[in-house]
């Protein structure tokens, strides 16, 4: 009697090591399988074949053979040194194998009657054999329909060769052209022939951004993550996927309080931050964000804590110089190994390549306090979807490492109202500040409310705050004030207080 | 060409399909043709896979005309002569018993 599948024998996958892919895949390939890689021009498939077998040498020391219909393999080992895979070196150690199958290669053929992939085949199968290969990439169909005018006969040619693949149980990857983004999956309509595993690369041009996403379009027999994944290519890695929507909930949260650097301000949220949360300032130009960012890094270093900034907005020289003159020593501080100032201007690299660099930096540093000044500087660099995901990606893993995170959001106009940023972010935050500048009897004075303090009792007043050499200062809440937050202040008439007190006068 | 010069040719070929067959009888009517004057080396690449990756042989069957220069590679079961031989770089002139089809 035919009985269930064991375990072993259900579809088991093969981690690649590319960096997200395995995540988004839930373990990696189809182990012994063919999964099809299709995407369109300038969407990193050539790149995706290589890395597979690239991290394949590197982190699980299993061999690769590449089959190459379209570039040679010196164009291919000289491309691909920059992303620190010496091609050429593991050809030598017995680690990597190309079967150059590309057009230059065999350019003065001519056809007299029918024929097979017979000697493809055999090549391949040869070179798995000689270096005893686990993982294959062929690159690309494209070119070998454009080569061989039958089409029918590729599709039946490319079924013997998945088939032979599967005999010898290797894993592999087959590229494949696309037309369109949101089209068919493939140009030449193979998928359904060759492989039970199809991975779509998006290459989208969306308001004159571009924008990169990894979508597995299907699995056969086993489970996946659903939907499109940002990813990008990084000179020193290659493709790293951002895995967004994968991110679980379950970071701990501690009841640990520390302090924000500033008393009055740890008096206003009920005796200062917890040391797991995500703190988001609010405010216009000027307001004090920044240094609000920097008492919670002096504090964190008085502490004996390690910081993290990440600014965007201004210079090295002018964030130290600003702390100075706030009686703060940013040099001493760095010097000691206790903060670590990374400046970037926003538009210096994409928001994935921001979150991976920000990602590295901090697997790196391992700080226990980080500080973007402003997260909000980074909205002009993508679309609102890719900012949108970019902040998720910041916050969770920020989340993730259990260390407490200020970001700063600059608002649009100098009175209040919410910056996109405020959108994506202030229900992931813990606890969230205004500042707000108020314009009373024509002078303008700051204000100063702790909106949000999860898990905790705060002070809801709005305080008037200043600004001296020794810092920040919080001085009594505005009384007959009413609709700062709303950004538009004005006095209340002492007859109308006095009315109000009345009016809520306990019998 | 010199019509006293020695045709050398290899072909390519996965010994277990009747296309390899094929190719292999339509080579013999060549040899015929040439009266001798024409060598043929068969390479069953299953047997000598590293061949197939010196020679980069992509399909089956494939001959390469050796000898004379130019070199010339010529993929499929060669059904067809008349294309063959000019393939081959051999004017229908060139043979005693001329297949009078158009070229």
């Amino acid at each position: 009697m035919p009985s269930e599948p064991t375990l072993t024998e259900r579809v088991s996958k093969l981690p690649t090591g590319i960096q997200g892919f395995d995540f988004v895949t839930e373990g990696g390939l189809p182990r012994g399988r063919t999964t099809l890689v299709a995407g369109t021009a300038g969407s990193a498939k050539t790149i995706f074949a290589i890395q597979f077998l690239a991290e394949g040498i590197l982190k699980s020391g299993e061999r690769g053979v590449f089959v190459t219909f379209e570039e040679t393999p010196d164009d291919l080992r000289r491309n691909m040194i920059s992303f620190g895979w010496p091609i050429a070196q593991w050809e030598r150690e017995g680690k990597w194998l190309f079967v150059d199958v590309s057009m230059h290669a065999n350019s003065d053929e001519k056809v007299v009657g029918t024929y097979d992939f017979g000697g493809l085949i055999v090549r391949i199968e040869h070179a798995i054999r000689r270096i005893r290969a686990q993982r294959v990439s062929l690159d690309s169909l494209g070119a070998i329909f454009s080569r061989m005018h039958q089409p029918d006969l590729v599709r039946s040619e490319l079924l013997r060769i998945a088939a032979a693949l599967k005999q010898m149980n290797v894993t592999s990857v087959l590229t494949a052209e696309r037309t369109e983004e949101y089209g068919a999956i493939s140009r030449n309509g193979v998928e359904e022939f060759v492989a039970d595993n199809v991975i779509i690369l998006r290459n989208v041009l969306d308001d004159e951004k571009r924008r990169r996403t990894i979508e597995v379009l299907k699995y056969r027999g086993t489970s996946h993550q659903k939907g499109e994944y940002p990813f990008t290519v990084t000179p020193d890695k290659g493709a790293v996927i951002i895995p967004l929507s994968a991110i679980e909930l379950k970071q701990r949260s501690s009841d640990l309080r520390i302090s924000s650097g500033n008393a009055e301000l740890d008096k206003l949220c009920g005796g200062g931050f917890f040391r797991d949360s995500i703190v988001l300032v609010s405010g216009a130009t000027g307001t004090g964000k920044t240094l609000l960012t920097t008492e919670f890094l002096a504090g964190g270093v008085k502490n004996g804590e390690r910081c993290l900034l990440f600014a965007f907005e201004e210079s090295r020289e002018q964030l130290f110089r600003n702390a100075t003159g706030w009686g703060i020593d940013f040099d001493r501080m760095e010097t000691e190994g206790k903060l670590r100032v990374h400046c970037a201007y926003p538009e210096t690299a994409s928001l994935e390549d921001h979150l991976i660099t920000i990602k590295d930096l901090v697997d790196e540093f391992k700080p226990n306090r980080v500080a973007f000044d402003s997260l909000s500087a980074l909205e002009r660099v993508g679309t609102i979807k890719s900012f949108r995901e970019f902040v998720i990606g910041v916050t969770s893993f920020i989340k993730h490492q259990e260390i407490a995170g200020l970001f700063t959001a600059t608002t649009p106009t100098l009175t209040g109202g919410a910056s996109v940023t405020e959108a994506h972010i202030s229900t992931l935050t813990d606890s969230i500040i205004l500042l707000r500048y108020v314009e009373m009897n024509g002078e303008m004075r700051r204000a100063l409310t702790v909106l949000k303090m999860r898990g905790s009792m705060h002070n809801k007043d709005i305080c008037e705050f200043s600004i001296d050499e020794q810092g920040m200062h919080i001085g009594r809440p505005f009384r007959n004030v009413i609709g700062i937050l709303a950004g538009n202040p004005h006095m209340a008439a002492p007859n109308e207080m006095e009315r109000l007190d009345e009016l809520f006068r306990t019998q | 060409m010199n019509p006293m010069e020695t045709l050398q040719l290899v072909l390519y070929v996965t010994d277990d399909t009747p296309r390899s067959a094929e190719a292999i009888a339509n080579l013999k009517q060549v040899q015929r043709l040439y009266r001798g004057q024409c060598e043929v080396t068969v390479i069953d690449i299953l047997e000598h896979p590293e061949l197939a990756e010196r020679e980069k042989i992509f399909a089956t069957p494939t001959l390469v005309k050796v000898h004379p220069p130019p070199l010339r590679r010529i993929v499929g079961d060669l059904s067809d002569q008349t294309q063959l031989l000019k393939s081959l770089d051999m004017g229908s002139g060139y043979l005693s018993s001329s297949t009078n089809q158009p070229v």
